[in-house]
């Protein structure tokens, strides 16, 4: 057998059960192999479940930077017998099994390929430990306590850790730091350490910090200015507001007066909550809500009134894997399409794609701006994947100069100067109009808004042609929205090529090691990511000068080629499809794969056209 | 399309405390049938709001879709109106009166509108107790679709399509009272003695005050099987007693018989004068008001007046703890924490 031997370079995956306190112990193990200035990237795989059902936390470790899924075990660490089977099948040849040895492994399992290492962390704990709560949750900083022998892991960065994180609280710090020694010891004593793959100190990770995007968005939302936050608890979107509640009760409570700077509702359901961030909006305050597919679903009807009535709205829909309830705790970009155009009618919503925790911050602070500026629905696009894993970004700064872009907001005074107000009138040919808040003016400036067709005045008509004329300014706002949304970014791979490849949001960096695979076999391609809808010029641009393009997207039906077809009509022979929709976040390798895929068989017109997909579980 | 009302006015109109006359209270004409109970509690509403001084710019009135919630066009024309999504009022202005608390909100619905598609939202309305006064504009069917029954027609009832409704009536007082409403009332669109005090008291009170308003529709619910009928109602009313409505800083002038009257002082320093018809009800008591809608309900009357007042509840700004600033006048300085905060948030996840 040959050991697959590496040093920083390695994918490893637990395998635990659900609700037994094993995330706080791999997140220990993650951000030890960061702070020793390796880069990793941490993926929770989780059910839809909160306690009994497997559930696997895959830490990349690379020092390359790469930190896309890459696909592959090297090694498993397996302490939930209900998934052991599949655990040790998992590990890729030369790779290592490490299980708890307490109970003998089923020889049936036994694999001559792997190295299969164990440990006794059952029996470890049962010695050290009498209550059973205490048993299992130490049985999980045991195994990190192992790992930090058998990978060559820093131990005082372990320590130095436990103290951060217990602020020093020594009952605290004490006992885990005695379970991490019962491991260590354990594996220095009894087994060759370290293993053929290791890690050592690097410098790889320079002032980068390790959040979720769904902290992101909250701190986004925080810092934008949100004073209103309405919602409907969904997975994978819960924790976005959790994250804006939290530092709000920091920083948003008056300390004279004890009154909070913020208010949050949880609704009812889905349809009150888009309901209230509407009213808020409408009535002048910053409001947001998050949430995830179904909710989507149920808020449409109201994105429609927002859409056409012109009021600021910020949503943030951190997508998972549907349609219906789907797979509520995998990820995928599936609501595109039913973002894009949500609602009745002719309308097209704006939409954002975040790729990293750090756009997810600016990006969910600019939304209040732009939602206010160009008085519509902000549609921030991120999913399970960024939302819920610690995802390596550069840190989140603000300037402390920034002021809110209001957008157009007609004051008393201005009423009284005698400016004139239509609440639908252009006056400054950008197609958008000045709106009033409530109560500004005791005579001038009411209005009424409604979803229904009205003029320039915002006075109820059935007018085709008023009807007409105010659809055709919405579409001319849509060109204004056009300029004022983030642009895309491109990556040239410097030589002659008329190929390039297409991505947005959480298929952004394992992309970008596609490329550089394919690179290293003799293939270039150029890159772009796109960054919002509506897609700006700059993308029409790029993909006219192409002869073809590879959009990679997580969803089945690629969705954004569909779109990218339905605003610039181009062909579906220039835009190729790379997908990946089994729930798992897209893979370089699956990338590079699917790219060969087509690029070989160019000049044959697949009879469907998925015809080039790797399927989950296929061999990459 | 709306029409606007004629500017012209009598020289003389009375003037209330700030200078108005109940003309700057008006809307745009009436696009409803003639005859429409909605008109006449639109016109109550004007003159409450007249009355009570409230400034005209500082009432946001909002509804949901339906006959009833065309209203708002047609009162209050210088307050900004918002005829937001069927059944979806609630939402919409829980969120408005987050952002402001310093206005006064009105919401018009109808039994379609409250009792069907929006009954989850009104029901959470009413227990979230938000500052707001909610009226529904009853008439036991859909209008705008041409006289179907809604969920508030009595079992029996029927319009002028001829067939009698086969499901029980849900009783809109009875489900706010049971939600948490903290003022509860029923009306006649047809008894404006009855409906402008309660009006003024609904607009007085702090937290959910709920009026459901009989409003009898003339074109496909005012025949002679209907329970919503004009008719049907003057003949079956029957009152929890009297209320009046004195205004902060107005002498009482009338004279009422000792014992038989409660004085309720209201968060803005008015007071409602109650004359209870019956000493069954206790409008202190939520119980009580719940025993005498179900004794009325089996009785075949229709309870009206005021059944449930609690001046002592907290409101949804109070459960939240909202800053007494209004949220929407907030800025940079009180809102953002500024990059400091974020080297130190930075700091702690390297």
């Amino acid at each position: 057998m040959r050991r697959i031997e590496s040093v920083n370079d390695f994918v490893i995956k637990f395998a635990n059960v659900n609700g037994t306190g094993s995330a706080s112990a791999n997140n220990l193990f993650a951000k030890a192999l960061f702070r020793m200035g390796i880069p990793v990237s941490p993926k929770n795989i989780f059910p839809s479940n909160i306690q009994g059902l497997p559930t696997w936390y895959e830490v990349r470790v690379n020092d390359k930077g790469y930190l896309g899924r890459r696909g592959g075990i090297d090694i498993a660490l397996s302490v939930n017998p209900q998934s052991m089977a599949q655990d040790i099948r998992e590990v890729l040849p030369g790779g290592y099994f490490i299980y708890d040895d307490t109970k003998p492994l089923d020889l049936r399992l036994w694999r001559d390929d792997i190295t299969i290492v164990g440990l006794p962390l059952s029996r470890l704990c049962n010695e050290n430990y009498d209550d059973p709560r205490q048993r299992q949750l130490f049985k999980n900083v045991i195994y990190v306590g192992a790992l930090a022998a058998l990978l060559d892991i820093d131990f005082k960065v372990l320590t130095g850790l436990l103290e951060d994180q217990f602020k020093g609280k020594k009952n605290l710090v004490l006992p885990n730091t005695h379970a991490l020694e019962l491991g260590y010891h354990y594996a220095q004593a009894n087994i060759a350490c370290p293993l053929g793959i290791r890690v050592e100190k690097s410098d790889k990770v320079g002032d980068k910090i390790l959040l979720d995007g769904n902290t992101a968005l909250g701190l986004g939302a925080l810092y934008g200015g949100a004073t209103v936050a309405a919602w409907y608890p969904i997975t994978p979107s819960t924790s976005v507001v959790d994250a804006f509640e939290k530092y709000a009760k920091r920083v948003r409570i008056d300390p004279g007066t004890g009154r909070r700077n913020y208010a949050i509702v949880q609704a009812e359901d889905e349809l009150s909550a888009i309901g209230m961030v509407i009213g808020a909006s409408w009535n002048g305050a910053r409001s947001f809500t998050a949430t995830s597919g179904p909710g989507i679903s149920l808020m449409s009807e109201f994105l429609g009134l927002a859409y056409f009535a012109e009021i600021p709205t910020v949503l943030f829909n951190v997508q998972r894997a549907g349609p219906s309830t789907g797979m509520p705790t995998r990820t995928q970009q599936s609501d595109i399409l039913a973002c894009a155009y949500a609602s009745h009618g002719d309308t097209k919503q704006v939409l954002l794609f975040p790729s990293t925790p750090k756009e997810c911050f600016d990006f969910g602070a600019l939304s209040f701006d732009l939602a206010e500026r160009l008085q519509t629905p902000i549609i921030l696009m991120t999913d399970l994947d960024l939302g819920m894993n610690d995802n390596m970004s550069e840190p989140l700064a603000w300037d402390d100069a920034r002021k809110y872009d209001r957008g157009k907001v007609m004051t008393a005074q201005q009423l009284e100067d005698g400016m004139e107000f239509g609440r639908y009138l252009d006056v400054d040919g950008d197609a958008i109009c000045y709106r009033t808040y409530p109560g500004t003016h005791p005579t001038k400036g009411a209005f009424f808004t409604r979803g229904t067709s009205r003029n320039e005045y915002a006075v109820y008509t059935e007018k085709g042609e008023e009807y007409e004329a105010n659809m055709l300014r919405l579409l001319r706002k849509w060109d204004t929205i056009n300029e004022h949304v983030p642009a895309p970014i491109t990556v040239d791979c410097g030589r002659q090529t008329d190929t390039a490849v297409l991505y947005f949001g959480t298929s952004e960096e394992s992309s970008l090691e596609a490329l550089d695979y394919l690179a290293a076999e003799g293939i270039y391609l150029n890159a772009m990511r796109v960054r919002a809808f509506p897609f700006n010029y700059e993308v029409q641009e790029y993909i006219e000068r192409h002869k073809e393009v590879f959009v990679v997207e997580q969803n089945r039906d690629a969705q954004l080629r569909t779109l990218l077809m339905a605003e610039f009509e181009f062909g579906p022979d220039k835009l190729k499809s790379v997908l990946c929709f089994d729930g798992t976040p897209i893979s370089a390798r699956n990338i590079g794969k699917q790219i060969k895929k087509h690029l070989k068989g160019d000049n044959v017109l697949p009879l469907h056209r998925n015809v080039n997909l790797v399927r989950a579980g296929e061999s990459l | 399309m709306s029409y606007q009302v004629p500017k012209f006015r009598h020289p003389d109109l009375p003037l209330n405390d700030l200078g108005y006359t109940k003309a700057d209270y008006e809307g745009t004409i009436s696009t409803l049938c003639a005859g429409c109970g909605h008109d006449s509690i639109s016109g109550s509403i004007v003159r409450a709001c007249h009355e009570l001084s409230i400034e005209p710019h500082k009432i946001a009135k909002l509804s949901g879709i339906g006959c009833s919630s065309k209203t708002p066009a047609y009162f209050l024309g210088k307050s900004h109106g918002f005829n937001s999504v069927h059944g979806r009022m609630p939402s919409v202005v829980t969120g408005a009166a987050l952002a402001n608390r310093d206005l006064v909100y009105l919401g018009v619905s109808g039994d379609g509108d409250t009792a069907s598609i929006g009954m989850g939202q009104f029901a959470h309305v009413a227990r979230r107790n938000l500052n707001m006064v909610y009226i529904v504009m009853n008439n036991g069917c859909y209008g705008l679709t041409k006289g179907q029954d809604s969920a508030t027609a009595d079992r029996g009832s029927a319009s002028k399509k001829g067939d009698p409704n086969i499901y029980s009536a849900i009783d809109l007082c009875g489900t706010a009272l049971q939600m948490g409403a903290t003022f509860v009332a029923r009306s006649f669109s047809g008894d404006k003695e009855q409906l402008l005090p309660l009006i003024k008291a609904a607009m007085s009170h702090r937290g959910f005050a709920f009026i459901d308003i009989i409003s009898p529709c003339v074109t496909f619910n005012n025949n002679q099987q209907s329970t919503k009928s004009y008719e049907f109602v003057r003949e079956h009313s029957e009152a929890t007693g009297t209320i009046d409505f004195v205004p902060m800083h107005k002498e009482i002038t009338a004279k009422y018989q000792p014992g038989s009257s409660h004085e309720v002082t209201m968060h803005d320093g008015s007071s409602v004068r109650l004359y209870k018809a019956d000493d069954s009800l206790n409008p202190f008591d939520r119980r009580s008001a719940i025993t005498a809608l179900e004794d009325h309900r089996y009785s075949g009357s229709i309870l009206t007046g005021l059944m449930y007042i609690n001046e002592d509840s907290r409101d949804l700004h109070e459960v939240l703890e909202t800053s007494q600033k209004p949220l929407n006048q907030l800025d940079e300085t009180d809102l953002c924490p500024g990059n400091k905060m974020l080297m130190n948030i930075n700091a702690s996840l390297r």
